[in-house]
């Protein structure tokens, strides 16, 4: 995957730093991070061979040694224990998977684990844990290496989810998640990886539940997650074409929520759209809408109008002539949002080639 | 090697044209593979078609397999379709699994190839499942499980292979040992070699064929399986055996560093195909030859043919019974 086109990069608020890819921001958060810290250590399947987890790990053993990064075997439930437990021990692992569908694996220690330690012995052990996976996407990934199963995490108290959608958010997050007491879901997404923003050189923080307005708008508010935010992004200039303007919110952490800023902006407009890079059901998006439409229930006197897209309810298929519909893209984000801001008008869509994202028609796969 | 001599000349021309069939296969996909006309992630065997070509000649119709996302070669010599097999990497409507599954689901369950997973070592357990079904059953059907060196890492492998040994289920175990899990040698993920040791400790008969003999492989399946129809309980090959080409992808990648090209030519020295092909007479093997160019060369042409599923097939086969 080449280098996107400068526009579609996300807009970040400064313009200071260098331009960065995604990917080579995660590997600088954790070098910068290791260096600092002597406690952080990296592993998981495949950290250390030569393409490092599509980069994002390159280069890290020569630098920090095997005792500091390290493979493991095919053992996901055993190695996310031995990171819990090196955490418990004082350490700060980051345990490292290539897809997010292998966290299925890691669901009886994470769940019934990590996310309940400090609670259930009093407070007395903290758990300082990064679990890093992306979600892929295209190509025939398919029913087993395309899934964002980030809500099932959302509802354990006890874990926090972050999801950048941007490589200056990437590295910010990252290092707040390694400076993080607690275990962190870090989400990142394959087609993500290739695309550039503005990150300053200095280690910093992005703090978790704060969401960015990525673009003001006053006609509807778009919640984007992940990579959707890009999604959306692309839609938000299509829709000011037609003179709609719409408000671009990326949450970039989920667990903790900045629920205020999207309350906020959705009482502004009036109109929310949650485009989720998951499945809708049970998701982040159902539980966005679930607490605007508790929060509005009764006193708001204009009722907000909410909508909610994600992945079609079925499994990923691998044939493209299926896949382009199970996932929102622009083109189908900008005609809901149309159809949510002028209900009467005749529908729109944009034309299906001015909606194709650059950084993705650049990928070819296999990975 | 021990020579073929029980073998009667129908087993070498049928065990030489599933090798063939097999190599010649992948390495139309490889070449197909940069016109961007297979948009799945393809993970090739060849190099390693003799143990999915010993094991299933050891079976009958009957009997089942269950593999991995590298699973072009069980599909392919347990006797899945190879139309459809293309056409599902094609991504099309004509595929084994309607193009939904691609080159990492294959699956043909009329000729009792279960689906296959790319979630590694997550098919073990379901192949035990079944042959407690084929034990209750009650028909002397067995089922053989595929897998890499790599899934013997995960913790339900051992499982599996406690629960097929406490209850005597009808199992092949079979490990597709190629020394690597994507880029990592076994040296860094194994704390011991002795893999037919760990698994002879729960009570199962091991085999450790480290020459990737189809004949020999064959052979032992067949008389293992002979005393399963007849009640016996499991049994573990180590077949050792190496993938040629990347792990992913059509390509060689022994420029990476992380392997020797000598390795391969060591490999490619005592290559089964060209092993049994020569035991053929030229002839006979020019015949199957060109007869396995025109199938391959018609199920390109039939996957190149076929159409894309319809936008509806996006909604189907969520629930059983509802489409
Ligand atoms: C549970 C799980 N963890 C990690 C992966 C990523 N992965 C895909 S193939 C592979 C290596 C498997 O090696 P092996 O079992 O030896 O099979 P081979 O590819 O060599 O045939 C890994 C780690 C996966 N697909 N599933
Ligand atoms: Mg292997």
């Amino acid at each position: 995957m080449s280098s996107p086109a400068r526009a579609e990069a996300p807009a970040v608020s400064r313009e200071s730093g260098r331009l960065l890819r995604y990917v080579d921001a995660l590997r600088e958060a954790v070098a910068q991070e290791m260096e600092a810290d002597e406690r952080v250590f990296v592993l998981g399947l495949d950290v250390d061979d030569h393409k490092g987890i599509q980069g994002s790990t390159l280069g890290l053993q020569a630098r920090f040694g095997t005792e500091r990064i390290f493979n493991t075997p095919l053992s996901e439930d055993a190695m996310t224990g031995v990171a819990i437990g090196a955490a418990i021990a004082g350490l700060r692992p980051i345990h490292v998977h290539i897809r997010m569908d292998f966290l299925m694996l890691c669901m009886n220690q994470l769940v019934n684990m990590a996310a309940k330690m400090h609670y259930m012995y009093g407070g007395t052990v903290t758990v300082p844990l990064v679990v890093r996976s992306m979600i892929g996407k295209s190509w025939g990934q398919g029913a087993q290496h395309s899934q964002g199963l980030y809500s099932m995490f959302m509802h354990v108290p006890g874990l926090k989810v972050v999801a950048p959608s941007n490589a200056h958010d990437a590295k910010g997050c990252l290092i707040a998640a390694i400076r993080d007491d607690n275990p962190v879901i870090f989400v990142e997404h394959r087609l993500l990886y290739g695309t550039e923003a503005f990150v300053d050189e200095a280690p910093f923080t992005v703090e978790f539940g704060k969401a960015r307005i990525a673009v003001p708008g006053n006609d509807i508010t778009l919640v984007g997650v992940s990579n959707m935010v890009v999604e959306c992004l692309r839609a938000q200039e299509l829709l000011s074409e037609v003179g709609i303007s719409a408000e671009v919110l990326d949450p970039i952490s989920l667990v903790p929520l900045d629920f205020d800023t999207i309350l906020a902006s959705a009482r502004r407009t009036g109109c929310v759209l949650v485009v989720d890079n998951a499945w809708t059901t049970c998701g982040a998006s159902a539980e966005i809408i679930a607490r605007l439409a508790e929060a509005t229930s009764g006193g708001d006197a204009k009722p907000i109008v909410m909508r909610r897209m994600g992945f079609a309810p079925t499994t990923c298929p691998t044939t493209p002539a299926l896949e382009q519909t199970f996932y929102p893209n622009p083109a189908t984000i900008a005609s809901a949002v149309h159809s949510l801001v002028r209900p009467k008008a005749k529908a729109w869509s944009p034309a299906p080639e001015r909606a194709v994202l650059a950084y993705q028609r650049q990928f070819r796969g296999p990975f | 090697m021990p020579s073929p001599a029980k073998l009667t000349s129908e087993d070498i021309r049928r065990i030489y044209r599933s090798l063939r069939l097999i190599r010649r296969a992948e390495e139309e996909i490889a070449r197909v593979y940069p016109s961007d006309r297979i948009k799945s992630p393809v993970h090739l065997s060849i190099g390693q078609e003799a143990v999915a070509v010993g094991v299933c000649d050891a079976l009958t119709g009957d009997d089942v397999v269950s593999g991995t996302y590298r699973g072009h070669a069980t599909y392919l010599a347990k006797g899945g379709d190879l139309n459809a097999m293309m056409a599902e990497l094609f991504g099309k409507v004509t595929g084994c699994a309607r193009g939904k599954g691609g080159s990492m689901h294959l699956v043909e369950m009329s000729k009792n190839v279960l689906g296959a997973s790319a979630v590694v070592g997550t098919t073990i357990p379901l192949a035990v499942g079944y042959a407690l079904a084929l034990r209750r059953e009650g028909r002397g059907r067995v089922a053989a499980a595929f897998f890499g060196d790599g899934a013997t890492e995960e913790g339900v492998f051992y499982e599996s292979l406690n629960f097929a040994s406490l209850h005597k289920l009808p199992v092949v175990f079979v490990c597709e040992n190629n020394f690597y899990a994507i880029h990592t040698p076994l040296t860094k993920r194994w704390a011991s070699e002795a893999l037919c040791g760990r698994v002879a400790n729960f009570g199962i008969p091991t085999h450790r064929i480290t020459d990737s003999d189809v004949f020999a492989i064959r052979r032992i399946v067949a008389d293992a399986v002979a005393e399963m129809r007849q009640g016996a309980g499991p049994i573990f090959l180590e077949c050792h055996t190496y993938r040629w080409r990347e792990h992913v992808g059509p390509m060689e990648d022994y420029e990476a560093g992380y392997r020797d090209r000598n390795d391969m030519e060591t490999w490619r020295a005592t290559d089964q195909l060209e092993r049994v092909g020569a035991l053929l007479d030229a002839t006979t093997r020019g015949k199957i030859n060109i007869e396995i160019e025109k199938e391959i060369a018609a199920a390109i042409e039939f996957a190149d043919q076929s159409p894309f599923p319809p936008p509806e097939e996006l909604h189907t086969h969520v629930f059983a019974g509802q489409s």
